[in-house]
């Protein structure tokens, strides 16, 4: 507790008093959507494609994938590179590269290790080449810097053995959103591919930490989903914990201590102010989104009793959802928004209930042993992930009825999963046995393909946004 | 600000080295401090070395019956907790003045935000029974920190145990 003071006061030294008020460092702007534009690489309109479909998942860990630099038109100088955009299709090419690579469905090749095309090829592949080179699937692309200084992106998708193009698209960006334009070509080539939808192109809110076990600090940071463009929210004098993006990326709804108690805030990341989600004396914790942002679960104790209320993003009355001796917690919205699923302990332990969103009809839905917390709806909707405790704590998911339980993790402690804007992914934080080190995880819904995040400390509490605009 | 903090800190290390010592009484009012350093000139009916109303003073008073603990995932309050909080409420009732806090914490073996309503309610409970013991309502505030602030480091039930608890906190 004193060292902690201490830290607080050191920290506000640092900064001016109005920052350290709320413990919010400087704001990173508003998210713009990226504009699409028609790629004008080549004059020939795409022809009507071979459908190319995978039916088996196994038939794609095949897909050899050559992904070379990007060409552009004409060398030119642009803020996203100090070497140029002829520089900056390389690195286009390598996010792109890592990107498939990272989630284990593909085996890309980079362009550190194959022939760099021209830009006439873009359009034109060199197709004998490629297949020589062993690949199924080509991808080419450009950087072209426009007179405004905004940058146009064209990706393409070739078949090699079919001679054919799959798919293109085009996006214009100012210069420092081109790993945008990176991760909109990734989920082009991933969505084509696999018929599944994007994924790429999101960020993750999370909670970063340092410091010892005991004397933790507990930052609210934001990446992408490949962990670029970190940034710290916070200074760190006040505990933030359980980050949630508000659907349009607009906002963070987050816990923070810094008034001395834990209560839910809405940071507008635009503006950089915050609020309380509701004026109230009582603790609040556990903020959730509804799938349209209009709504916000929160999770109140009054006199020691935790329920589970719904109040306007806008602010106004809140609705007690739950009404139990039981700590009821957390929620989870269906993706259509008509039911919630969320924890109570009424029970006896931990389990995991499904109300309608007037908090009506409830009903446990996990009889499996063990006990069930932390439930995150998929957006898909069709299936419900958890934190299942039987002895450890592994991520685990179930259909929305509470059957076909299947756990996908097999850490010491793996706890609060969530979801890809896909469903295809889950994310969590892994803690360690006695340094109560932790870190953010993934794994896909076969069980395969764990990995962690890199993160530049470590990192908790993980909160996967939707796909950008 | 600073100053002040670092008197609580050299304070309460010195209660920590004095408890070490000898033992802490474990029933209030303790006698007058005949047991206590026989150069430290004697105050009557009050523990020596820290002023009242801080929590230098009142771990002196109670020893470790600041603090109170649980059984995993439980919340109610066994009859050692209840002695322990009878000392409190009789340091209360002594010190009228006095203000303070009850954090309620949990282990590390639970999900970050079923913690914290779990600190939420160990706090609650210990505070409804000082309240019952006669202490007002108005002097105790509460707050959960869930498994954020462990006092035990390790992960096996002996550190689990320590972890799960309610220590008062007083407040100035």
């Amino acid at each position: 507790m004193k060292p902690a003071l201490l830290a607080a006061l050191l920290v506000t030294a640092a900064f001016p008093a109005s920052l350290m008020a709320q413990d919010l460092g400087a704001p990173i702007g508003d998210d713009a959507p990226v504009e699409t534009t028609a790629t004008d690489a080549s004059q020939a309109q795409a022809e009507e494609g071979i459908s190319f479909t995978v039916t088996d998942e196994s038939a794609w860990q095949d897909i050899g994938i050559a992904i070379p630099a990007f060409a552009t038109d004409r060398e030119r100088a642009t803020p996203a590179n100090e070497a140029g955009t002829g520089a900056l299709g390389r690195e286009v090419a390598r996010v792109i590269t890592a990107n498939l690579r990272n989630n284990g469905l593909f085996k890309p090749v980079g362009p550190d290790s194959l022939p760099q095309p021209g830009f006439t090829q873009i359009t034109a592949p060199a197709f004998p080449t490629w297949s020589g080179q062993g690949a199924e699937m080509l991808v080419h692309g450009y950087v072209r810097a426009r007179d405004d200084g905004r940058l146009v992106v064209g990706c393409y998708l070739y078949d090699v053995a079919l001679q054919s193009e799959l798919v293109r698209e085009g996006w214009v960006v100012a210069p420092a959103d081109w790993r945008r334009a990176a991760h909109k070509c990734s989920d082009l080539i991933f969505s084509r591919l696999t018929g599944e939808s994007p994924f790429f192109d999101s960020r993750i809110a999370y909670i970063a930490e340092t410091g010892p076990k005991d004397r933790r600090v507990k930052r609210l940071a934001v990446m992408d989903s490949d962990g670029a463009n970190h940034r710290f929210l916070t200074l760190g004098s006040a505990t933030a914990l359980t980050p949630r993006y508000s659907p349009d990326y607009s906002k963070i709804l987050y816990l923070s201590y810094v008034d001395g108690n834990p209560r839910i805030y809405v940071y507008d990341i635009g503006t950089g102010k915050q609020t309380l989600v509701t004026e109230n004396r009582n603790p609040t914790i556990a903020p959730r989104w509804s799938p349209d942002g209009k709504h916000i679960l929160y999770s109140m104790a009054v006199a020691g009793n935790t329920d589970i209320y719904r109040v306007p993003a806008t602010g106004g009355a809140s609705i007690k959802l739950t009404d139990n001796p039981g700590i009821d917690v957390g929620g989870s919205y269906s993706p259509d928004g008509t039911k919630i699923v969320f924890e109570s302990d009424r029970s006896g332990s931990q389990q995991c209930y499904v109300m309608d969103a007037d908090g009506k009809n409830q009903k446990r839905i996990s009889f499996f042993g063990g006990r069930c917390a932390t439930p995150e709806w998929s957006p898909r909707g069709d299936q419900i992930a958890f934190t299942r405790i039987a002895g450890d704590f592994n991520v685990a998911v179930m259909n929305t009825g509470g059957g076909n339980m299947r756990v996908l993790t097999r850490g010491w402690q793996d706890e609060a999963p969530t979801w890809a804007p896909n469903g295809r992914i889950i994310q969590f934080f892994r803690t360690e046995r006695n340094t109560g080190r932790s870190g953010i995880w993934q794994v896909d819904l076969t069980g395969q393909n764990e990995r962690r995040l890199p993160t530049p400390v470590d990192a908790s509490d993980p909160a996967w946004g939707p796909i950008r605009p | 600000m600073n100053t002040k903090l670092a008197t609580i800190l050299l304070l309460a290390s010195a209660t920590g080295l004095a408890a070490c010592s000898k033992k802490a009484p474990e029933v209030l009012p303790p006698a007058p401090t005949d047991t206590a350093q026989p150069t430290q000139p004697a105050m009557p009916a009050q523990p020596s070395g820290a002023q009242p109303g801080t929590q230098a003073h009142f771990a002196q008073a109670v020893g470790s019956s600041t603090t109170i603990y649980f059984d995993t995932d439980r919340y109610n309050v066994d009859s050692q907790d209840a002695a322990a909080l009878q000392a409190q409420a009789q340091y209360f009732a002594r010190f009228p003045q006095v203000t303070f806090t009850i954090e309620g914490h949990a282990d590390e073996r639970g999900t970050r935000e079923y913690n914290l309503a779990l600190g939420e309610r160990r706090a609650n409970s210990a505070k409804a029974y000082l309240v019952s013991l006669g202490v007002d309502a108005n002097r105790i505030s509460v707050v959960s920190y869930g498994k954020e602030r462990p006092v035990a480091l390790a992960s096996n039930e002996a550190a689990y145990a320590q972890n799960r608890r309610a220590a008062s906190v007083i407040i100035n």
